[in-house]
């Protein structure tokens, strides 16, 4: 019986705060609409996420490239299709590898900050003494976040896929010894409309995701150091994890429905 | 005017304070003790809509807070100046950005116009402007911190009533003199209504002459420092008691040598 309390609880928790995260994440679009708008501090964001966390996407990048080339060239080598390898690490790396790693990167590195900064701000007062003049802490923290993770995460992405695809030539002229045209003609050949809108429309939604759930987590963030310490891990977890299961319903739902431009 | 009505205050399902009433008029300074836990602090989160009570209301000048829009409460608290305890500065600006934020984020004023009152504010709560203006308050001592939050407090609506959560908690008692001062100088030069909310009874006795202790979420006194010597309510003489031997200076004198 208390097993089946303890998950009646856990289902309760669980729903309570789906729902919180869910007024909270409204309050948030709502606020990207209408003054004042904070500028300076948008700026400073795109800096701070977007430049910042450039090194470890192109790391992330070139390596993960090569190393899904170096696999794939022995296993295509088998079946004398090494000639393939461009065409599939396009598509790889455009519709799932840049996307997912760029986005658990970017959680990982990013949705960790933003909740310690904001859950840091609220255990010391900040956000109350910034309610108490006259600010809505919404607006001036948690929108020029989202505003910045919705243009950064996308370019970032780009710059992935953009790196990954070197590195994964660098191991097709070397290792594989696939010609150079060959390569290119493969890659240019599937990045079509159907795989650059996926490839795309995955680190916009993951953008959301992850300003969402780090800024919820920062807000609701109680329990001193320790309560921030364990909103910033599960700001991170909870991140990675829906951005892997968005990833997979998304992947799902516009195959199937832009199947004829793939 | 500041009124409490029958305020029943609860932090999810615990109880935090019950039937609380009280009556604060211009230009009056007290100081709300208890001890730690007892929902002092929570009076000055309702005083300031941060919160809103499950029952009762909160009165500022005729109009219920607790009752009115996020934007209207912003008009409220225009009147509202509040030192937070620790002092709550924004540890990412300095302490001229600190000081001037209201100004730099609600007017038009030019950028120098905000430096000179920035700097004239931060002679009046005694500090050296050249000093520390452009410092982080992590460079700071805890006494000045609460300073620059006093001032950032007065500068920011030139308010009416100023609230003080804990002002003098962890500082020194060099510190704790230079803030109490500050405290009394503001009740005095400006006619500000303060109420003070401290477990430091020692201190209270330095900011005001009207006391209110609240003693597991009720009032269990609320009068002047001969009443509250005098007053024989259990609950009251629980919370004073320990303390009383170890007053020292203006509490002692007027606590304790008096009786």
């Amino acid at each position: 019986m208390s097993i089946l309390r303890a998950i009646n609880n856990w289902l309760k928790h669980f729903a309570y705060e789906l729902q919180r995260l869910f007024f909270f994440s409204l309050r948030m679009l709502a606020a990207l609409f209408g003054r004042p708008f904070y500028v300076t501090e948008t700026l400073e964001q795109m800096y701070l996420i977007g430049v910042g966390s450039l090194y470890l996407v192109v790391l992330t990048g070139v390596f993960a490239g090569q190393g899904f080339a170096l696999a794939l060239s022995v296993e295509l080598s088998d079946f004398g299709a090494r000639t393939y390898l461009g065409r599939i690490m396009a598509i790889a790396i455009v519709r799932e590898l840049g996307p997912i790693l760029t986005g658990l990167m970017v959680a990982a590195r990013v949705a960790a900050g933003i909740t310690a900064e904001i859950g840091a701000m609220k255990g010391s007062n900040q956000i109350d003494a910034m309610i108490a003049f006259g600010i809505d802490p919404i607006k001036k923290i948690a929108v020029p976040r989202l505003f910045t993770l919705v243009i950064m995460v996308p370019v970032l992405t780009i710059i992935c896929d953009a790196i990954a695809i070197l590195g994964a030539y660098l191991v097709a002229i070397f290792v594989a010894h696939v010609t150079s045209t060959m390569y290119w003609t493969n890659v240019r050949g599937r990045l079509i409309f159907g795989n650059i809108f996926i490839g795309l429309l995955k680190p916009f939604v993951f953008s959301f995701i992850i300003a969402f759930i780090s800024c919820y987590k920062g807000f609701t963030s109680e329990g001193g150091t320790k309560g921030v310490g364990r909103a910033t891990t599960n700001s991170v977890v909870m991140a990675s994890i829906t951005i892997l299961i968005v990833n997979f319903f998304i992947t799902k739902v516009v195959f199937s429905l832009i199947k004829g431009y793939l | 005017m500041i009124e409490l009505r029958n305020i029943d205050f609860s932090y999810e399902s615990k109880p935090v304070l019950r039937n609380v009433s009280f009556r604060v008029e211009p230009s009056e300074a007290v100081v709300v003790m208890g001890p730690s836990g007892s929902g002092k602090s929570t009076i000055l989160r309702l005083i300031l809509g941060l919160e809103n009570p499950q029952q009762g209301q909160v009165i500022i000048d005729g109009q219920d807070i607790s009752a009115l829009k996020e934007k209207t409460k912003r008009d409220i608290r225009k009147k509202i100046g509040m030192v937070f305890q620790e002092g709550a500065l924004f540890d990412s600006l300095t302490v001229g950005e600190n000081v001037g934020y209201y100004l730099l984020e609600h007017t038009k004023l030019s950028f120098e116009e905000i430096s000179r009152r920035v700097c004239r504010m931060l002679g009046f709560v005694g500090l050296d402007a050249d000093e520390v203006v452009d410092k982080l308050p992590e460079q700071l001592s805890g006494g000045m911190r609460r300073r620059v939050a006093i001032g950032r407090a007065l500068l920011s609506t030139d308010p009416k009533i100023m609230l003080f959560d804990e002002p003098t908690t962890g500082l020194d008692p060099q510190a704790t003199d230079n803030v109490l001062d500050l405290i009394k100088k503001l009740h005095q030069e400006k006619s500000i209504s303060t109420i003070a909310v401290t477990h430091q009874i020692a201190d209270a006795f330095a900011m005001a002459e009207r006391f209110i202790v609240i003693y597991e979420g009720e009032v269990a006194f609320d009068g002047s420092l001969v009443e509250l010597r005098d007053c024989q309510d259990d609950r009251v003489r629980t919370f004073l008691d320990p303390f009383r031997a170890s007053f020292t200076g203006v509490a002692r004198k007027r606590f304790v040598d008096d009786m």
